[in-house]
């Protein structure tokens, strides 16, 4: 099957900080690849290159055939997001975050509602669709915003470490549903996690970046085989090492500590 | 289209669920009303320049919106510290229809404020010169509200934390305030300080509210309504330019 994501020799710098080297991946179309790697590697750089958030500084992505950096509507139209943190209107209900999405990407206004109808019972929130989002738990957040990046029914859906901080319960709800999508829907599922069973039970093909370079790639076996090691966390320690990670908060905290390292500001932690 | 009609619903949502702060923005202008339009009338009418509460209400009127906008055009902050703004970056419309639909809703709110204001202020007292002049100064607060909305979202764009807010209070917003002569006349100052004002886009906001509510104006009125025009449509631009530019 045709590739719908495609990664060539992608590159992007911060001052003079690398966060991502030379990365070449490809992603098939109804595939569902896990994008590992410990805090800081380079993963929701990444992330957020294929999704037009930020620009590469060099090397070219084709999300379904397009090119986010000249073409960002028709690659928006592509695909769903769950970011790593919430990204809802915490001040709206769940049917107005629904609403309001649904408005932003153009659907129209009779097969919203039934849509937002089927979703709400998917992720099973349709009694709570008239509350505030402020007043919703975490795993109530996350599986709303699940319903949302599904909403205009995109091609590919980016997970951003999805189950962070969810209980096994929902973890699992969460991660059949997007099994269901995958083979019901062909939606390709692109995700990160820090849950190597997690990526081990769902993934088809996994790539792992450290330091901003991918070190392997592969699926689940081949990852293994290639390590000589019993389980893909193992694996994962054999190619990433086992020191442990500080990450920024995100990319613009690193610009900006950067910035302040250059020109004298702040103490380095 | 339907971008900025639901971006502008979501800011009059959000404006109108929050009691608090409709009541809060309120204490402000009240407590300038109250305390200079009383306390300093009797010196204003001493110095023979008339009644000092007609004269500061429209200032009065201005500050309210100035400061509603100039926040409203801040939540872009708050935004992208709470998370919503990446909703709206990676939508497929373009950046324009966001920013425009958020200048749009937040000057809707600004204006409304405006109004409240100028309810109480004829609550304490005030009455325009003519009520048909009212109409028309409607639509002065609500160029008011999209300059200042516009320009908030603007400066908004470029910082990454609500660190700088209070930065841009006291070393915007005040100054535009306070330097606009909402709450003196402007025609005795100091040459310095007319010279300052004359670059204060709220100074010919203010003139033309008080032209039409009680009647007076410092400038010709087509020069208010040109710098209010004028000013608004360059803040409109960079503010998108700089909206668009948006990383995250």
């Amino acid at each position: 099957m045709a590739n719908i994501i495609e990664v060539q020799d992608l590159t992007k710098t911060f001052g003079d900080f690398v966060a991502v080297k030379d990365v070449t991946f490809s992603v098939e179309e109804g595939g569902i690849f896990a994008f590992l790697g410990p805090n800081g590697a380079g993963k929701s750089t990444t992330i957020k290159m294929l999704t037009t958030l930020l620009h590469p500084t060099t090397g070219s992505i084709r999300i379904n055939g397009h090119d986010p950096v000249a073409d960002p509507d028709l690659v928006r139209r592509s695909f769903g997001i769950v970011f790593q943190d919430p990204s809802l209107d915490e001040d709206l209900t769940a049917l107005e975050n629904l609403e309001l999405h649904g408005a932003l990407y153009g659907v129209p206004r009779a097969t919203l509602e039934s849509r937002i109808t089927e979703l709400l019972a998917l992720v099973e929130l349709s009694d709570r669709r008239d509350d505030f989002v402020r007043d919703f738990s975490g795993g109530m957040k996350r599986r709303l915003e699940i319903a949302r990046g599904l909403l205009h029914h995109p091609k590919i859906i980016f997970l951003d470490e999805p189950t962070l901080g969810l209980d096994p319960q929902t973890r699992n709800h969460l991660w059949s549903y997007v099994e269901k999508l995958n083979a019901d829907e062909g939606i390709t599922v692109f995700f990160t996690t820090h849950y190597m069973e997690e990526a081990e039970r769902i993934a088809r093909r996994i790539a792992v970046i450290d330091h901003g370079i991918i070190v392997a790639q592969g699926t689940s076996e081949e990852l293994k085989q290639q390590t000589g090691t019993p389980t893909l966390e193992d694996a994962f320690l054999a190619l990433t090492g086992s020191d442990i990670r500080d990450e920024a908060g995100s990319s613009t905290d690193r610009m900006r500590s950067h910035y302040q390292m250059r020109h004298g500001g702040a103490r380095r932690s | 289209m339907n971008a900025v009609y639901i971006m502008w619903l979501r800011e009059v949502k959000r404006f109108v669920r929050s009691k608090s702060r409709i009541v809060g923005s309120l204490g402000q202008p009240i407590l300038f009303l109250v305390a200079l339009g009383y306390g300093l009338g009797p010196v204003f009418q001493k110095a023979g320049q008339g009644n000092y509460l007609e004269f500061i209400a429209p200032g009065i009127i201005g500050m309210s919106i100035i400061f509603s906008a100039i926040f409203n055009g801040m939540q872009v902050i708050w935004d992208r510290q709470f998370g919503f703004l990446k909703e709206t970056m990676v939508a497929p419309v373009s950046r324009l229809s966001i920013m425009f639909g958020r200048t749009i809703g937040g000057a809707t709110v600004a204006s409304a404020q405006g109004v409240l204001v100028l309810v109480i202020a004829i609550a304490a007292g005030f009455r325009p010169v003519s009520w048909i002049g009212v109409a028309p100064a409607l639509g002065v607060m609500l160029l008011i509200a999209l300059l200042f909305s516009a320009l908030g979202i603007m400066v908004a764009s470029r910082l990454k934390d609500m660190q700088g807010f209070q930065l841009i209070m006291n070393f915007l917003v005040m100054p535009l305030f306070f330097l606009s002569g909402a709450l003196f006349p402007l025609n005795n100052v100091p040459t310095a300080l007319l010279m300052v004002a004359r670059f204060d886009p709220l100074s010919y906001g203010v003139d033309a509210l008080r032209y039409f509510l009680i009647g007076t104006a410092t400038f010709p009125l087509v020069l208010d309504g040109g710098v209010l025009i004028g000013v608004t449509a360059i803040f409109l631009a960079l503010g998108s330019y700089f909206f668009s530019k948006i990383e995250i």
